[in-house]
């Protein structure tokens, strides 16, 4: 509680400090980028051309932001609510084998029914997952950030055990549910690329969460509750409802997005669903200031950054890990703004220091 | 200090100001909040750089550009909220961020010597070693003085520091400021308490709306004429007296008859180390009447209060308003009942500064017509709302999206008289409702509890300023070691009695 409470206090209000973070971040990246040799600017274009640049790229990276987005909403609610949920990894991955095993399980089923069904039993699965952290935080007062983290392992191995055993694939000898029917799949919406209907799911809950936060006496709620608990309490509001319903959002939306993987992505629950989009997706939170429109906007831009990687390493050799390095970097300055005017400070008293040095040496 | 003036964007904060301090003096800086105290020793501090005028340090004129630079000059601020690290020790406290005690690796051995000698000379009771966590108010405080002191402070500006004080650490305080001052040090006492000031001080500038309103020696002048310069028109304080002058029938005898909104039996909180902060409390509150609860800080009037409200769990006893037993009920239940609360601590529990003055306006209502219908908010009430509780409490703000965080004290106060008192409550339990409030405000504040008396409300009043208790209660009841160990009726006070009930000594 207090670690992120310290962060959230931190956080910049506004576009403003996220624009700045990013920009920091793409300059530092830029002198990494001279250190190996290569011209910033071309690595930058090759990154942005891959990712942005053609119909198939955009759509690869519209792919890439539905569970970045999705898994950024939730994590953006828990902490409006004062709740550090870093579990949205492993709500993932409890959400899509909730949305696997119905989808295997419904096949034959319309798809106007089987759809609906598979995303809200991901839901309830991602939310009932993140309801044991809510538990032992308002039971036995567990710190979430340990939880949540924690049960992400637990989610992970669980789902790998029922992949080898009772939702395996009996015709396959890969640890994987059998391949869905086209009734449980989500459309494609641009022939010849995998964009799917997610990039739609997004949209409404961006809308939906926006809408819970700034026009509904729960989002009301919710928000005070997450910036002061005591007055919450004082002003006779249900403090541990709102907690509560900050858990189920943050477990619901991360259960959505691994729906959307497994019925718009890989057509069947795999093993690996997720390379950490539900880690990634605190980032988008934290960057998305926690606004729903800024988390999508931050979903998008993170998206494309991985999507274009691979093609910087190719078309100008600079490794792709640079992206990693750069979303590190977002984080660094989002929380360490407030200490560039000390930098600035030390800077120049280095120079006033060499100055005299000067004088004396002359 | 001379021809300063502060401007943020269009507002002027400081204009024209000149201020002079000898070395050994203890002069205050008086007036109102807003009247730009703060901002002037903000100028000094180097915090803030004015766009006119100069500042001079043994007649030399100094471009206090930075807090390194003052502090080279030997200015040392000690901030109403206090800039210490909980969980340091106090030697670790002073020595943050000093080169001198080591760049990486401070000595802290030596430090902690030389922190245990600075002590001894100026007879401030720290000890090196202790956790900042575990200190009293005053014991940080000191902290505070001694950092100044330890980092060569010869000018020390010390903002309200009473505010956070009882009596007794009061007269600590100012034992500590005058051997001070006896030693050497110019110290700038910035406040807006006239009976300190008058018996601390030796020279008085005050400020009203940014410029200086008059200097004068403190033994030239009387307080009720520092008031007048203050406020810039005579101001007193509204007693319960006036109230009944101007309400004839109202004699304090018809109240006793008036039906109970309050009553407590037995009641016992215990704090998480198992100590009974309220011990067996009770007591009755009627409509129409002011109780006030009096005793010395620290002696189960917060635990009490917070349990009245439904912020702490009651161990043993029973709590009713208007009848209903509230002793396990939730906070909401209880402002349905009709109870409206004005917390002490106005930045943690009344107010959430992030959000907008409108926002904190709807905080208990915001669930109830017409602020929201099933579930959604109306914006436009709630606009509606804070329009007319702004109005009727005279919030001064640049408009209800203001954060309420910025506001001054006595804003921020209004914002939580408004929206407690606005609903038009049967009790109101106030706790030190005009801590750190200027003289104009605490009038105001005091006004209205004395209207909600009148509109038939009853007013649990609990303070720890005995002149606050005296002016405006009904009834006063002594609260001692968690117990209520005195009543005492408005027409026999007497305050001698009051002394020794709140020292624990049976009358």
């Amino acid at each position: 509680m207090g670690s992120m409470n310290a962060i959230l206090a931190r956080l910049p209000a506004g576009l403003a400090g996220s624009v700045a973070a990013v920009l920091a971040a793409f300059l530092v990246g830029a002198a990494l980028i001279a250190a190996v040799g290569v011209s910033p600017v071309t690595a930058y274009a090759a990154l942005f051309e891959a990712a942005l640049g053609s119909a198939n790229g955009l759509a690869e990276t519209l792919v890439r932001t539905v569970p970045l987005a999705l898994c950024g909403l939730g994590i953006a609610l828990a902490f409006r609510a004062g709740v550090f949920n870093v579990g949205a990894e492993g709500q993932l991955f409890v959400g899509g084998a909730a949305a696997g095993a119905i989808g295997v399980a419904g096949a034959g089923l319309p798809s106007i029914v089987l759809l609906p069904a598979m995303a809200l039993s991901a839901m309830i699965a991602g939310a009932a997952w993140s309801g044991i952290a809510a538990v032992l935080k308002l039971r036995f007062r567990a710190d979430e950030l340990i939880t949540t983290i924690m049960l992400n392992y637990v989610a992970i191995h669980l789902v790998s055990f029922l992949l080898h055993g009772p939702l395996k694939d009996p015709n396959g000898a890969l640890a994987q549910t059998a391949r869905l029917t086209s009734d449980g799949r989500l459309p494609v919406l641009l022939g010849g690329t995998r964009l799917h209907a997610g990039i739609l799911i997004v949209l409404v809950a961006a809308i939906l969460a926006h809408l819970f936060l700034w026009r509904r006496t729960e989002g009301f709620r919710l928000r005070v509750v997450g910036l002061n608990q005591r007055a919450a309490l004082n002003a006779g509001m249900n403090v541990r409802r709102a907690v509560l319903i900050g858990f189920l959002a943050c477990g619901a939306l991360a259960g959505l997005a691994g729906f959307s993987e497994v019925a718009g992505v890989q057509r069947r629950m795999i093993e690996n669903l997720s390379p950490g989009y539900g880690y990634t997706a605190i980032i988008v939170a934290l960057l998305g200031q926690t606004s729903p429109f800024g988390v999508v906007a931050a979903a998008f831009l993170f998206a494309a950054l991985q999507i274009g990687a691979t093609t910087m390493e190719s078309a100008a050799g600079v490794p792709s890990t640079l992206t990693t390095v750069i979303q590190g970097l977002v984080v660094l300055f989002l929380i360490g703004r407030d200490a560039i005017p000390l930098i600035g400070d030390a800077l120049a008293r280095l120079g006033d220091a060499l100055a005299r040095l000067g004088r004396k040496s002359a | 200090m001379r021809g300063i003036r502060v401007a943020f964007g269009p507002v002027v904060a400081n204009d024209d100001v000149d201020l002079q301090v000898a070395a050994g003096e203890i002069h205050a800086l008086l007036g109102e909040n807003g009247a730009g105290k703060s901002t002037l020793m903000r100028v000094l501090a180097g915090l803030i750089v004015p766009v006119a005028g100069e500042v001079r340090i043994d007649g030399a004129v100094e471009p206090l550009g930075s807090p390194h630079e003052a502090m080279r000059l030997g200015i040392g601020m000690v901030h109403q909220h206090f800039m210490l690290v909980p969980t340091l020790t106090v030697a670790e406290n002073v020595c943050l961020g000093l080169p001198s005690t080591g760049r990486f690796l401070p000595d802290l051995k030596a430090a902690g010597r030389r922190i245990r000698d600075l002590a001894s000379r100026h007879s401030l009771e720290i000890d090196p070693d202790a956790r900042i966590a575990d200190l009293s108010v005053a014991g940080r405080q000191r902290v505070e003085i001694l950092k100044a002191l330890f980092r060569g402070a010869r000018i020390l500006i010390l903002d309200e520091p009473t505010a956070v004080l009882t009596p007794q650490e009061t007269e600590g305080l100012f034992r500590i400021l005058r051997a001070l001052a006896a030693a050497g040090t110019a110290i700038i006492f910035i406040s807006h308490k006239l009976n300190e000031v008058m018996a601390l001080t030796e020279t008085i500038t005050v400020l009203r709306q940014g410029r200086v309103a008059a200097t004068l020696r403190t033994a030239d002048t009387d307080a009720r004429a520092l008031a007048r310069l203050m406020v810039g028109a005579d101001v007193r304080l509204p007693t319960l007296e006036d109230e009944r002058a101007a309400a004839p029938h109202d004699d304090g005898k018809s109240n006793a008859a008036a039906r109970t909104i309050l009553a407590v039996s037995g009641l016992v909180c215990r704090d998480a180390d198992g100590v009974a902060r309220v011990d067996g409390a009770s007591l009755e509150v009627g409509a129409g009447e002011i109780v006030g609860l009096a005793g010395v800080d620290g002696n189960g009037q917060q635990e009490l209060a917070e349990a009245i409200v439904g912020l702490r769990a009651a161990e043993a006893g029973r709590i009713a308003i208007s009848g209903e037993d509230v002793t396990r009920a939730s906070v909401a239940r209880r402002i349905a009942l009709g109870l409206a609360h004005i917390p002490e601590d106005r930045h943690h529990t009344a107010l959430v500064e992030p959000l907008a003055i409108r926002d904190n306006i709807a905080l208990e209502r915001i669930g109830e017509p017409p602020l929201s219908r099933r579930g959604w908010i109306d914006r436009k009430a709630v606009a509606r709302l804070a329009a007319e509780v702004m109005a009727a409490f005279d919030i001064r703000a640049s408009g209800p999206g203001q954060t309420a965080g910025t506001l001054s004290g006595g804003n921020q106060q209004k914002i939580v008289l408004g929206r407690a008192l606005s609903r038009d409550p049967s009790l109101v339990v106030a706790v030190q409702p005009a801590r750190g409030l200027d003289v104009g405000a605490t009038a105001f504040v005091h006004r209205q509890l004395l209207a909600r008396r009148a509109a038939g409300a009853g007013v649990l009043l609990v303070s720890t300023e005995l002149d606050e208790i005296l002016a405006l209660s009904d009834r006063i009841l002594v609260v001692y070691k968690g117990r209520i160990v005195g009543a005492m009726a408005r027409r026999d006070i007497s305050v001698e009695r009051l002394g020794l009930m709140m020292a624990g000594k049976a009358a």
